[in-house]
C-alpha cells in the first residue's frame, strides 16, 4: 500500500513534527537557541530530501494512504492520510525548500536574538512547516482544514514573534481575525459539501462529480463558501488588507509564510477543488474579477509605498490576485506553476530585503539608495528577483506570467485581462522603483540611518523599523552597509539559482508543466507575447527615468496622480472602512447583547433568587425547634387526612 | 357491653396521652402521656382479641407492655442526661433544632 512517494512524503511531514515536539517539549534544548536552531535547519534539510525523493517518485502517479479516524458505530466519519500527486509533491518540494533556507537564513537574520527567544522562533518555524505539509498532501477536507487552521496559528505566533511591540502584536491579531472571518465561511463550506457529498475525501467526491451524481443544485452556495476560505489566506479583496501589516513579523517569516507558502494556500485550495469549482461558472466568474481587482487595487498601493517589506507585500497580493484570476478563468494548473515560479523569487526578494534591513537597519526607501556599491552580491539576487516578478524573458515569472495573461484571454475575460496587463505595467514599474531607490542613485545614505551614535534616529525606529532589538549601541561594526553572511548569502544564491534556471528550463523545454493532467489546453494568441514584455519593459523604463535619470519629476508624476495617490496613500479607506464597521456595528451590537446580558438575563435571574431568599427566611421560623409541636403538627395532619379519606374520597 | 366501649375507652385514653405529650412542659409527662398511649393501644388489641376469639392479640400485648417498660427505662435515662447536659427538663427550653 505504502508506496515510495507517500512514504517519503510521510517522512518529510514527520521530520518537522519531530523538530516542534523536540523543540516544544525539551525546553532545556530550546532555550539553548543555536544547538535548537540547527537541529531544526537538519530537520527541514532531511525534509527537503525526502520531498524531493517523493516528488521524483510520485510526479506521474497517485499514491493515496488512508488510515480511518473517528469511528462511530461501525462507520468511519473521517480519515486521515497522504494524497501524494504530481501536484501535492512539487508543493511539498516548494514548502521543504524554502522552509529550508529561510530556516538557514533566519540563523544569520537573528543571530542578534537572545537564545531562548530564537529557540521559540525555530519551535513556530517547525510547526509551520508541519502543518503546511499537512495542507499541502491532505486527502481530505476535514484534514485540510485543521491544518489550514494550524497554519493560521503558525502565522499569528510568527507575525507576533516581537509581541512587545505593540504594533506587531496588533498585526497579529488583525491577521489572524481577518483569515479567521474567511474561515468560518470555508468551514461552513465544508459542512454543506458534505451534507451533498456524505464524504470529505476529495478522491470519492471528485469521482461523485465525475459519475454526475453530485446535485448542482445549491453547490454554488458551497463553493463560494469554500472560496471565502481562500479569499481570507490567499488576501483577497476585500480580505487583503491583513498582510501589509503581516509585515511586522521578521523577514524571513515574511518570506516564508506570507510570500512563498502560507498566503498561496488559497490557490492551492482552488486547484485541489477545480473539478467542483468547474460546476460553478459563476462563483469562478467571481473568482477571475476579485483577482484581477486584488491585483490591480495591490499593484496601485504598492507604488506609493516607501517602506521595502510592504511594496513587496502588495505585489504578494497582486500576485496572488494573478494566479486567482487564472483560476477564474478555469485554468488552475497555470495559477499554480505561477504559485511556484512565484514563490521561489518571491522568497528571494524577501530574503534579499531582508539582508537590505538588516544592514540598513530601516525600512524606509528613503533612507537606502547607492547600497549596489556596498552590497554587490545582495544587488544582483535581488535585481534577479525583481526581473522574474517582472516579467522579462529568461527569469523565473516570464513563462508563468505570460501564461497566465493567456489563459485569461483564452478564457474570454477581456476585462480582467485588461486590468491583468495594466498590473503588468505598474508590477516592473514600482518593483524598479524599489531597485533604483534602494541600489543605485545617491539616495538618503547621508540624510539618515547612518549616524555614528548608537540610535537610529526617529524615521527609522519609527513606524516600520524590523530591529527594535538591534536599538543599541553596541554595533559600530555595522554603520556600512555590507553584504550578509554565508548562512544568509547562500540561500539567496541558491534562490536566485533557481529563478533563473526555472526560467531557462520552462524557456527551452516549452510550457510542459511537470505535474497535473487534463487541463484543457490553450492557443496564446502570437501578440500576446511581445506585449506582455512590451509592458513589463515600459514600467521599468518610466521607474529609470523617474527615479535613475530623473528626466521626469517624480513630484510631477505624483502630481498627475494625485487623486489615486491621495487615495493609495490612504490605502483606499478599507482600513477605515473596517474599523469603522467594527467601531459602529460590532461593537455597537455586542453592547446591546451586553445590555440584554445584564439586565434582562441577569435581571431575572437575581429577581428569582432574591424572592427565594426572603420566602426562605419567612418559611423559617416555621420550625421552632421544640418536639411538642412538631407532635402537634402530626397529629393534625393526621386527623385532617382521616376526615379526607373519610369525606373527600368516600 | 359491646366492642364500642372498649373502643372509645381506648380512643378516650389515646387523646388523653396525646393531649399530655402535646401540652406538658415537663419531659417526664411527656414519658407518662407516652405510656398512656401505648396503653390504649394495648386496650384495642386485648378488645379485638377477646371479641373475634384469636389468642394472638393477647400475646403480643404481652410483648407490648414488656416493650414499654423497657421504653420508659430508656426514655427516662434520656431524661436524666438531658438534665444532666442542660439542667432542665422543660420540652420548651429545649429548642436547639429552632430555625
Amino acid at each position: 500500500m505504502m508506496t515510495d512517494a507517500a512514504l517519503h512524503t510521510l517522512i518529510a511531514l514527520l521530520l518537522h513534527a519531530l523538530s516542534f515536539l523536540v523543540l516544544a517539549l525539551v525546553f532545556p534544548f530550546r532555550r539553548m537557541g543555536r544547538p535548537a536552531a540547527w537541529f531544526s535547519i537538519l530537520c527541514a534539510g532531511g525534509s527537503l530530501v525526502a520531498a524531493v525523493i517523493a516528488w521524483n517518485h510520485g510526479a506521474g502517479s497517485v499514491s493515496r494512504v488512508v488510515w480511518p479516524w473517528m469511528i462511530s458505530e461501525g462507520q468511519t466519519l473521517a480519515t486521515i492520510g497522504i494524497l501524494a500527486d504530481g501536484e501535492s509533491t512539487i508543493m511539498l518540494v516548494l514548502v521543504a525548500l524554502i522552509s529550508f533556507l529561510v530556516q538557514l537564513y533566519s540563523i544569520g537574520y537573528l543571530s542578534e536574538e537572545p537564545p531562548a527567544s530564537l529557540g521559540r522562533y525555530y519551535t513556530y518555524q517547525a510547526l509551520f512547516a508541519f502543518s503546511m505539509m499537512g495542507v499541502v498532501i491532505a486527502p481530505n477536507l476535514l484534514q485540510l482544514f485543521i491544518c489550514w487552521e494550524l497554519v493560521g496559528l503558525c502565522s499569528y505566533l510568527l507575525i507576533g514573534y516581537w509581541y512587545y511591540k505593540p504594533e506587531a502584536a496588533r498585526a497579529a491579531v488583525k491577521a489572524f481575525w481577518t483569515t479567521k472571518l474567511g474561515d468560518t465561511g470555508f468551514l461552513i463550506g465544508i459542512v454543506l459539501l458534505w451534507r451533498l457529498a456524505g464524504t470529505f475525501d476529495l478522491t470519492e467526491m471528485r469521482a461523485l462529480v465525475e459519475s454526475g451524481a453530485l446535485p448542482v443544485a445549491g453547490l454554488s452556495i458551497v463553493t463560494f463558501c469554500i472560496y471565502l476560505g481562500a479569499m481570507g489566506k490567499s488576501a483577497q479583496f476585500p480580505l487583503h488588507v491583513w498582510l501589509p501589516d503581516a509585515m511586522e513579523g521578521p523577514t524571513p517569516v515574511s518570506a516564508l509564510i506570507h510570500a512563498a507558502t502560507m498566503v498561496t494556500l488559497g490557490v492551492y485550495l482552488l486547484l485541489r477543488l477545480e473539478w467542483l469549482f468547474a460546476l460553478t461558472p459563476d462563483v469562478l466568474l467571481i473568482v477571475a474579477w476579485i483577482g484581477a481587482f486584488t491585483a490591480l487595487l495591490a499593484a496601485v498601493l504598492a507604488c506609493v509605498q516607501d517602506d521595502i517589506k510592504r511594496v513587496l507585500a502588495y505585489s504578494t497580493v497582486s500576485q496572488l490576485g494573478y494566479m486567482m484570476t487564472a483560476i477564474g478563468a478555469g485554468f488552475a494548473t497555470v495559477g499554480f506553476f505561477h504559485l511556484l515560479t512565484h514563490g521561489i523569487f518571491k522568497a528571494l526578494l524577501f530574503l534579499g530585503a531582508g539582508a537590505v534591513i538588516h544592514a540598513v537597519h530601516s525600512n524606509d526607501l528613503q533612507h537606502m539608495g547607492g547600497l549596489a556599491r556596498r552590497m554587490p552580491q545582495t544587488t544582483i539576487v535581488f535585481l534577479v528577483g525583481t526581473l522574474s516578478l517582472a516579467g522579462i524573458p529568461l527569469f523565473g515569472g516570464f513563462l508563468s506570467k505570460e501564461e497566465i495573461l493567456g489563459a485569461v484571454w483564452a478564457g474570454g475575460l477581456v476585462g480582467p485581462f485588461a486590468l491583468l496587463m495594466l498590473v503588468a505595467f505598474l508590477t516592473a514599474f514600482y518593483m524598479f522603483r524599489v531597485v533604483f531607490l534602494a541600489f543605485f542613485g545617491t539616495g538618503g545614505l547621508k540624510a539618515s540611518g547612518y549616524q555614528t551614535t548608537g540610535s537610529w534616529g526617529p524615521a527609522s525606529a519609527g513606524s516600520g523599523a524590523d530591529h527594535s532589538h538591534d536599538v543599541g549601541d553596541s554595533h559600530d561594526h555595522r554603520h556600512v552597509p555590507h553584504d550578509p553572511p554565508i548562512s544568509m548569502g547562500l540561500p539567496l544564491w541558491i534562490l536566485a539559482f533557481l529563478s533563473v534556471a526555472v526560467g531557462l528550463y520552462f524557456m527551452v523545454a516549452g510550457p510542459a508543466l511537470p505535474f497535473g493532467t487534463g487541463e484543457p489546453e490553450f492557443e496564446a494568441p502570437g501578440w500576446l507575447m511581445p506585449s506582455a514584455v512590451g509592458v513589463a519593459v515600459a514600467g521599468i523604463l518610466l521607474a529609470w527615468l523617474t527615479y535613475q535619470r530623473r528626466t521626469i519629476n517624480a513630484a510631477s508624476l505624483a502630481g498627475a496622480f494625485a487623486p489615486i495617490r491621495y487615495a493609495a496613500l490612504r490605502k483606499f479607506w478599507l482600513d477605515d472602512l473596517f474599523e469603522a464597521l467594527y467601531g459602529s456595528v460590532l461593537l455597537a451590537f455586542s453592547r446591546l447583547i451586553g445590555w440584554v446580558d445584564r439586565y434582562i438575563v441577569d435581571g431575572v435571574l437575581n429577581v428569582v433568587s432574591a424572592w427565594t431568599l426572603t420566602s426562605g427566611d419567612d418559611l423559617r421560623t416555621m420550625q421552632s425547634g421544640r418536639a411538642q409541636d412538631y407532635v402537634y403538627g402530626v397529629a393534625v395532619g393526621l386527623v385532617v387526612v382521616l376526615l379526607w379519606v373519610r369525606w373527600a374520597l368516600a | 357491653m359491646g366492642l364500642q366501649a372498649y373502643l372509645t375507652l381506648a380512643a378516650v385514653v389515646f387523646c388523653i396521652g396525646l393531649f399530655g405529650v402535646v401540652t406538658r412542659r415537663n419531659t417526664i409527662g411527656i414519658l407518662l402521656g407516652i405510656e398512656l398511649m401505648l396503653n390504649s393501644v394495648n386496650i384495642n388489641l386485648v378488645a379485638f382479641s377477646r371479641f373475634s376469639g384469636d389468642i394472638t392479640g393477647m400475646i403480643f400485648t404481652v410483648f407490648t407492655i414488656c416493650i414499654t417498660v423497657v421504653e420508659a427505662a430508656l426514655g427516662l435515662a434520656i431524661v436524666i442526661l438531658l438534665f444532666r447536659i442542660r439542667r432542665t427538663v422543660m420540652a420548651d427550653q429545649l429548642d436547639l433544632l429552632k430555625g
